[in-house]
């Protein structure tokens, strides 16, 4: 099932299609009904100044990604939103963000980021987009989105004494005033319930916005409970995790669980064993981004392509100035690898 | 190999209190100094996460948690979009303009002092690395 020697690049896609950063594959030997691709684009970050301004390099990260999107060729059965769509969890911000996401060609699902939920806890964002944790099927697959950037009550509902103040102390990635993510008692419940109904052999793709394991607290690249998460999605026999939050490339496999991150529209974070002051656990798996052009305003920016044909996630970052990558699973290994980038080889992280 | 002498040299010393020296630094002095350094260091973290310091609300904090990625023990060395190899306080004046949309500091402008003071504490203990990228 290493297929990919079985894909074949679709060629006749047309001069714009043939321009952009995107990989056009298929599985050739799969049933052409249930082949299937999605765009993921996250982290926007659509950030308000006052009336109608709004801060020009972020805006252009997600027009970009949502015009891109909508010429890919074939075309993706949806797209995914990653999350933390506005900086500040604001009414303009969601709605400018919407606005530009309303150009998107495809069915859109939305998962809640910390910047979009902690100024009202995510009522405006479900006025306009509905649930914040669902799950729904498609051409076999059954894929979930999670609200994982909750946290402790106290913190949520007693520590502040505005609901702006939460909101810019959660805001700041590296603010000791924040507080780690988590999933909670109530959606852990909810899970446990909406995967009693799934087949062993089906494949789950969980989208979430913090990663649903721990690498660093200290810039919450932190899910508190994700251990019970990842016990609950652990007896699936292809299961894989996408999230948002970090803006750099990261994949793990703990178990049977595919960890892949997503790239950020608006900026790139560093990793965090480049804070000299802190112990990291990036996943030994992970080949880190590089930085090609820091000066430019677009570099280790951009959005995600998505093929599930062997239910497993295969992940094509389209970057808007740094060499494109592709992270596959490759079975063989029974882990995701940058396939540029193979001979690297670590055994998989099998803990914290 | 260490000769002899150095030898001896090395046994006098383990004789003596650790921190002697000739005209030694009082207590109060390094404390004073110290304190004034975190002062300033301290300084810089607040304007690290000031929206005041541009003009759309943009901080340094949102690309650069903890200071990381600043690098400041590479400097000086060469920045492309100067064209010529410059200094940290060159670099952030770049951010400050860009990102931030805001206005050049001086080199001297006690909150570009406090910028690097911070951006420097909190890469303490990386080795010098003049030029590197």
């Amino acid at each position: 099932m290493n297929g990919r020697r079985d894909f074949i690049k679709a060629a006749s896609t047309g001069v714009i299609a043939g321009m952009l950063p995107v990989s056009v594959v298929r599985l050739s030997h799969a049933a052409p009904e249930n082949d299937f691709t999605f765009a993921y684009i996250s982290d926007a970050h659509i950030q308000h100044i006052k009336g109608n301004q709004f801060v020009r390099n972020w805006d252009r990260g997600l027009i970009r990604a949502v015009a891109e999107a909508n010429l890919l060729e074939p075309k993706p059965d949806f797209v995914m939103f990653g999350g933390d769509l506005a900086q500040l969890g604001s009414k303009p911000e969601l709605d400018h963000g919407a606005e530009i996401l309303s150009a998107l060609k495809y069915k859109t699902h939305m998962v809640m980021g910390e910047h979009d939920y902690y100024l009202d806890l995510g009522e405006y964002w479900s006025d306009l987009y509905g649930d914040q944790y669902y799950s729904f099927d498609h051409k076999g697959v059954h894929f979930v989105v999670l609200n994982s950037i909750l946290t402790y009550d106290d913190w949520t509902f007693n520590r502040w004494e505005t609901p702006e103040r939460r909101m810019s102390e959660m805001a700041g990635l590296d603010n000791p005033n924040g507080s780690p993510f988590m999933v909670g008692a109530t959606q852990l419940n909810w899970l446990k319930k909406d995967l009693s109904k799934v087949k062993k052999d089906t494949p789950v793709v969980v989208f979430s916005h913090s990663p649903l394991q721990k690498i660093y607290k200290g810039w919450n690249f932190w899910t508190e409970d994700a251990d019970d998460v990842q016990k609950l999605l652990g007896k699936f026999d292809k299961v894989n995790v996408i999230y948002g939050h970090v803006h750099q490339i990261q994949y793990n496999q703990i178990g049977r669980i595919a960890f892949t991150s997503v790239m950020s529209t608006a900026w790139p974070w560093p990793y965090p064993q480049s804070y000299a002051q802190a112990e990291s656990h990036l996943p030994v798996l992970t080949v880190p981004m590089n930085r090609a052009d820091p000066f430019d305003e677009r570099d280790a920016t951009g959005w995600q392509f998505v093929d599930v044909n062997t239910g497993r996630v295969d992940l094509s970052f389209n970057l808007y100035s740094n060499d494109n990558r592709k992270v596959a699973f490759n079975a063989d290994k029974g882990h995701p690898e940058d396939v540029s980038y193979p001979q690297i080889e670590i055994a998989p992280q099998r803990h914290y | 190999m260490i000769s002899r002498k150095t030898w001896t040299a090395l046994a006098l010393a383990a004789l003596l209190p650790v921190s002697a020296a000739a005209d030694e630094f009082t207590a109060a002095d390094v404390e004073r100094w110290q304190a004034q350094f975190d002062e300033v260091a301290a300084e810089g973290r607040s304007l690290w996460t000031d929206s005041a310091l541009g003009t759309n609300g943009v901080v340094c904090a949102q690309c650069h948690p903890n200071a990381a990625n600043t690098h400041p023990e590479t400097y000086p060395k060469f920045q492309k979009q100067l064209g010529r190899v410059g200094q940290l306080w060159e670099m952030i004046n770049w951010c400050i303009r860009n990102p931030l949309e805001g206005e050049n500091l001086a080199a001297d402008d006690p909150k570009m002092i406090a910028l690097q003071a911070y951006a420097y504490k909190e890469r303490r203990g990386v080795p010098l690395a003049p030029g590197k990228h």
